[in-house]
């Protein structure tokens, strides 16, 4: 699937030989190429998380966020619907929505108070007509040809969605059958906001984009629980792509012996892991689903992800804030209709998580030690990735592979027209 | 209460609030002064801590960006820190104010602290890595005050880079 130009507009970058196996390091520091990500990308065929549902849900209700660097306003409609726009006033550009959230009849700009319906249309500019007859727009003015710019916008699994491009398919065959399928799994119930911060970090958005997808480091890189001997009962795993190879879960599954006592033993509520850890109630859970899988986490193009990890429900999404600067944020989650007690099992395994998560905090400095690293290297110097083949494809019964980490390349080179 | 007796009992708190604001520059010291393995000792048994941002905070927010039912888990992140954790060396120094304290019963006080943490890096990078407040419930009844719950609200919901220490 190519939407765009097949030979980028930077006529001086070339893709090396090896396909999605290297990857030059100097996508992550060329700001040509992100200037042209800014539009082929952000601007292009992709969806990006906008919000969550439950951030908007009455009318009149606004949430601010980005895609790419572009500033977007959600709101919630007096009809109910979910509209989207660029923040950006039609007159001089200020943002319209200051506030990060918030209620409103419409949105009125701050400089020059023109203002907009909640989704987006001009319906009121000062002194149009002048004052006294005199100054005033030309008598030609017309409201219609000034509106916010509209996203398209798709409410799926409780998630915001938001697009530039008429071409984008819907969420779900965007996603594919094999992702949609596990998105209505674990985000088809109401939900729950239960806490959110972020971290920033000091690299190329892509690097996180490969991070988030990278099986391989996960044991290598973080050690927490060989450190406390946490006897995993769920090593059986592997990598399930979507068709197009651009989407990807990593799961874990209760090994199947341990499944079989489990079930037989009916009643099972609460698993616990033997450890060494002082407070093992930190890694109390319970089987929430009965496919046998206790691990998952999804990452779907370019910049979003869905963790079900025990009974951690998260959302993340990184935004660029520039070349060499990436935000993460954070949601974390629960349904609307858990008891006290999955909430504290939830808030309690939330520590392995985000920016001071006992598992996964060494991914706010690994990327950004590849970008110091990576500097000063020669334009074809490249990231070397064969573990597990060469292909983009599923792999059944290992995640000792970066098969998913191809599959974003794969995507980001038909997006960008890199495919030499 | 007769005159003699609220006098000792005026003096007791005098005292007591003494202890306390020691309590506090030893707690943010041990943090700065690589002693982290102390941190734990802070607290009681069952002492509760966390650090959530203001917007959290206020919008009551179960989970932050650290949290620690009980001193084992406390334990836990300092075991954690030192064995399993990869991080840029670095270090903290906290600024305290004058702790506001409150009597609420013959054995506890409430507390706010306001607080600035630097953090310097191993390459000389050194900034502004942290601002909030203490919101403190402690416990005096043994021989050195102990925290029964530290909230540490944070001015930011951004977190730079990582948070690995506690605060």
């Amino acid at each position: 699937m190519t939407e765009t130009a097949a030979t980028p507009s930077n006529g001086s970058f070339r893709w090396p030989e090896g396909g999605v196996t290297r990857v030059p390091y100097r996508l992550y520091t060329d700001p040509d190429i992100y200037a042209q990500e800014q539009e082929k990308i952000f601007r292009g065929p992709i969806w990006s998380l906008l919000c969550l549902e439950i951030d908007i849900p009455n009318p009149g209700d606004f949430k601010t966020t980005f895609v790419g660097e572009i500033p977007v306003v959600v709101t919630r409609g007096e009809n109910g619907d979910v509209n989207a726009m660029v923040n950006r006033c039609a007159h001089k550009g200020a943002l319209v929505c200051l506030k990060e959230r918030g209620n409103r009849e419409n949105l009125t700009c701050v400089y020059h108070s023109w203002s907009y319906t909640l989704d987006g249309r001009l319906n009121g500019v000062a002194f149009r007509n002048g004052i006294k007859g005199k100054g005033g727009m030309p008598k030609d003015f017309d409201p219609k040809k000034h509106r916010m710019e509209p996203l398209r916008v798709e409410v799926y699994c409780g998630m915001v969605l938001g697009t530039f491009s008429a071409e984008t398919r819907p969420a779900a065959a965007y996603f594919g059958t094999v992702m949609d399928h596990h998105l209505q799994r674990n985000l088809s119930r109401p939900l729950k906001l239960l806490g959110s911060h972020s971290q920033m970090m000091k690299h190329n958005w892509k690097l996180y984009a490969e991070n988030v997808r990278d099986s391989y480091h996960a044991t290598l890189l973080h050690t927490f629980y060989t450190t406390f001997k946490v006897n995993r009962l769920d090593m059986d795993g592997g990598i399930a792509l979507s068709d197009d190879g651009r989407h990807s879960i990593s799961y874990a599954k209760r090994a199947t012996l341990q499944e079989s006592e489990e079930y037989a033993a009916a009643n099972v509520h609460s698993a616990q892991y033997d450890s060494q850890l002082a407070a093992p109630e930190m890694l109390e859970t319970w089987p929430e689903f009965e496919d046998g899988i206790t691990h998952s986490i999804q990452a779907l193009f370019p910049t979003l992800a869905v963790q079900l990890t025990l009974n951690s429900l998260a959302v993340r999404y990184f935004v660029p804030r520039g070349i060499d600067r990436t935000e993460l944020f954070w949601l974390y989650l629960g349904y609307e209709d858990d008891d006290e007690e999955k909430t504290r099992m939830r808030t309690n395994q939330a520590n392995l998580t985000g920016a001071g998560g006992l598992v996964s905090l060494e991914d706010g400095c690994i990327n950004e030690f590849v970008e110091r690293g990576t500097r000063g290297s020669s334009d074809d110097a490249a990231e070397f990735l064969e573990m597990g083949g060469l292909d983009v494809a599923p792999s059944e019964g290992s995640r000792a592979t970066e098969t998913a980490i191809r599959g974003f390349w794969k995507g980001y080179r038909e997006i960008m027209g890199f495919e030499t | 209460m007769s005159a003699e007796l609220s006098a000792v009992v005026e003096r007791d708190e005098a005292v007591l609030r003494i202890l306390i604001e020691d309590m506090f520059s030893d707690y943010v010291h041990s943090i700065d002064d690589d002693r982290v393995e102390a941190w734990p000792e802070y607290f009681i048994d069952n002492g509760f801590y966390q650090v959530i941002s203001q917007e959290g905070y206020e919008a009551g927010h179960a989970i932050g960006v650290m949290h620690c039912d009980g001193k084992g888990m406390m334990q836990d992140r300092v075991k954690a820190m030192r064995q399993a954790n990869i991080f840029e060396p670095h270090r903290y120094t906290h600024v305290i104010e004058r702790p506001r304290l409150h009597r609420t019963s013959s054995d506890t006080f409430s507390a706010r602290t306001n607080f600035i943490v630097t953090r310097t890096m191993q390459n000389g990078d050194m900034e502004t890595f942290a601002s909030g407040k203490y919101l403190d419930s402690l416990d005096v009844s043994g021989k050195t005050p102990k925290f029964r719950r530290r909230i540490v609200v944070l001015d930011s919901r951004r977190i730079d880079i990582l948070l690995v220490f506690p605060l």
